[in-house]
């Protein structure tokens, strides 16, 4: 599986090895588990690990969930009521999975970052890196199908809104929007066919997360230098790796013993901090709330759709190029979906020889201004959709492009890297001097 | 040679027909699976309402639900329907009247009301934006109607002026049955 050099799966006992001339799966599991990886690899390198967690405990408390939901408009409202009040431990169950999610996009949005530092994105990992992104898509819409299961009001106006998005879409947008929901609103039939593709989607997450380990098991880690693994021979790959288990196992474990610290203590004291008060109104298709605001891991995305308006420079000028096919509305959707389509086509964009941010100075500097750049638009999304927040939102949006479409590949030509290492061992060696020998 | 020849296009046929077939079968099963996600019957059945509107005061509205969408029914004052006629169309940023009654007109207030004088102001209260129900009674910059969500402003008579929507708050199928009574549909 792994293209580094290491040992294989020996079948010892008489079952192994009848086992193994007819499904090798030990093996498989084996090298799965003992894959080298990198020495040097820091916390960063935590969040996969914690993912992979978050799409257990989602699945879990989903289909224990499933079990006690119903997904009706008469009843949904009330069945969420019955779990939180007379299900047995169903509180707890549903505060878990609530909270899940955020504790969900809090890690898939560092391990992104983590790859943007640290250049994971390129070759030869490319594939992992898409099959990542395509998994971030998915996660978002199933965080969305989820929302609006309980039928309050922000998740009835939500998915009024969200859908919306398709109905945006010049020529088949309209008829495409219906067939979304299963008629002329949000009614019964969305309801219960967003509750079949929400239980449906995490397991095609599970699919695509094993192609993704696959990936870059074949690939090998990315690590905090960006230098490869040196493959020349077992021996030579040994001196720049250790095998996942037990090492990472035991170092990431502790880290979710940390992280599901705060977890419980956010689902414990304050589970509906991350939440809106409003979805405790049952939905109601003849008001909407004064205020709509996504989930907070949506709204960076929701900051970059609502700040192309008519009025921007570059929404008229697209407007009159395409004969006014391409609208305020369309424009705004589309940015939104690009502003994730450039980060797919990053391993691209990004020119420079060096993989890691750890050595190229003045990406750095454009690295943290993206990180920042999150952050106001997140906080863009959560304002109202007037006065200085849409200009703020506008500028954020327009540094996500600038630093994808222009930024990386200018920086890979002007920028002047400082040295490399020129092996992990020797990354290694320099933050843990290697012990003199003892005498034999 | 030409025997070869002959041979390998009587395959290449057999390919293309099995791979066509296979086509057709493939698209056969799927479509009946893409198509039950489109409106049922119950839903298609389109449904007409009456509406009795002799409570209606000038300068109040009421709103009512017709097809799962919220439909605003408003009786303008006098100072609406002035404000509403003295509007340059040109100006608007939708020209078009939106009217199910009136089919290609242009954006003139005689074009958005159901009677002559204006008075009765009959619209869906959907934002052409993302689908949310704006605010009326005066809110907004242009004394009409707001949509909270993304900041769109619309006028007296339901036209965008301001914000994000594109278009004019549509009118739908709307008659008048008797004078206290309106027909949805």
């Amino acid at each position: 599986m792994s293209g580094i050099p290491h040992d294989d799966y020996e079948p010892k006992s008489k079952f192994e090895k009848w086992l193994d001339s007819r499904l090798p799966i030990a093996g498989v599991m084996y090298a799965t588990l003992t894959v080298p990886t990198p020495k040097n690899l820091n916390w960063m390198w935590i969040w996969g690990s914690l993912l992979t967690l978050c799409l257990v405990l989602q699945i879990i408390t989903g289909v224990v969930l499933a079990m006690h939901y119903t997904p009706h408009v008469d009843l949904a409202f009330a069945s969420i009521e019955h779990i939180m009040r007379d299900v047995n431990g169903g509180w707890a169950i549903r505060y878990l999975h609530m909270n899940g999610a955020s504790l969900f996009f809090i890690a898939v949005y560092a391990h992104i970052f983590r790859s943007l530092y640290y250049g994971s994105y390129k070759s030869p990992r490319e594939v992992t890196w898409i099959i990542g992104m395509l998994i971030y898509l998915l996660m978002m819409a199933t965080g969305f199908l989820g929302y609006v299961l309980p039928w309050g009001q922000m998740s009835f106006w939500g998915a009024t809104v969200i859908t919306g998005l398709f109905g945006a879409i010049p020529g088949i947008g309209e008829s495409l929007q219906t067939w979304l929901l299963g008629g002329p609103a949000v009614d019964n039939a969305t309801l219960n066919r967003f509750f079949s593709l929400h239980y449906l989607l995490p397991f095609m997450i599970s699919g695509l997360v094993i192609l993704h380990i696959w990936a870059f098991h074949t690939t090998g880690n990315n690590n905090p230098t960006g230098v490869e693994v040196r493959r020349g021979s077992k021996a030579e790959a040994e001196k720049d790796t250790v095998p996942f288990f037990p090492y990472y196992v035991i170092k990431d474990i502790f880290a979710l013993a940390v992280i599901l610290v705060l977890f419980f203590g956010l689902v414990g004291f304050m589970p509906n901090y991350l939440g809106h008060p409003d979805n405790y109104i049952p939905a109601n298709p003849l008001v909407t709330p004064a205020h709509i605001v996504p989930e907070w891991y949506y709204l960076p995305f929701y900051a970059i759709l609502r700040a192309f308006t008519a009025d921007v420079w570059a929404v008229q000028l697209v407007s009159f190029l395409t004969g006014g096919i391409v609208d305020a509305k369309f424009f705004g959707v589309a940015a939104m979906f690009g502003a994730i389509f450039v980060m797919v086509l990053a391993p691209w964009l990004d020119t420079s020889s060096v993989r890691s941010g750890r050595y190229r100075p003045s990406f750095k500097w454009w690295f943290w201004l993206l990180g920042i750049d999150f952050l106001v638009l997140m906080w863009c999304g959560a304002m109202p959709a007037e006065g200085i927040y849409g200009v703020i939102a506008l500028i954020g949006s327009a540094y996500w492009f600038a630093y994808f479409l222009i930024i990386l590949p200018l920086l890979g030509v002007m920028e002047k890297p400082l040295p490399v290492p020129a092996t992990i061992e020797e990354d290694f060696d320099a933050h843990y001097p290697p012990k003199p020998e003892p005498a034999e | 040679m030409s025997q070869d020849d002959e041979q390998a296009t009587r395959r290449d046929f057999l390919y293309y027909a099995t791979g066509g077939t296979g086509a057709v079968v493939v698209g056969a099963a799927v479509w009946p699976l893409i198509n039950q996600m489109n409106p049922s019957a119950d839903v298609q059945a389109l449904s007409s309402v009456e509406i009795d509107i002799s409570d209606i005061e000038p300068g109040t509205q009421i709103t009512v639900k017709w097809l799962g969408k919220p439909v605003f029914i408003r009786r303008r004052t006098e100072s609406e329907i002035n404000l509403a006629r003295d509007t340059i169309i040109s100006e608007l940023p939708d020209g078009m009247g939106r009217n199910a009654n009136v089919s290609g007109a242009d954006a003139d207030d005689k074009n958005r009301t159901l009677d002559e004088k204006g008075e009765w102001l009959v619209m869906m209260g959907v934002c052409t934006h993302l689908g949310c129900v704006p605010l009326g009674n005066g809110a907004g910059d242009f004394g009409g109607w707001f949509c909270p969500c993304h900041g769109s402003h619309y006028d007296t008579a339901g036209r965008i002026r301001k914000g994000p929507a594109p278009e004019n708050l549509p009118v739908p199928l709307a008659i008048f049955i008797n004078d206290t009574t309106i027909k949805l549909g």
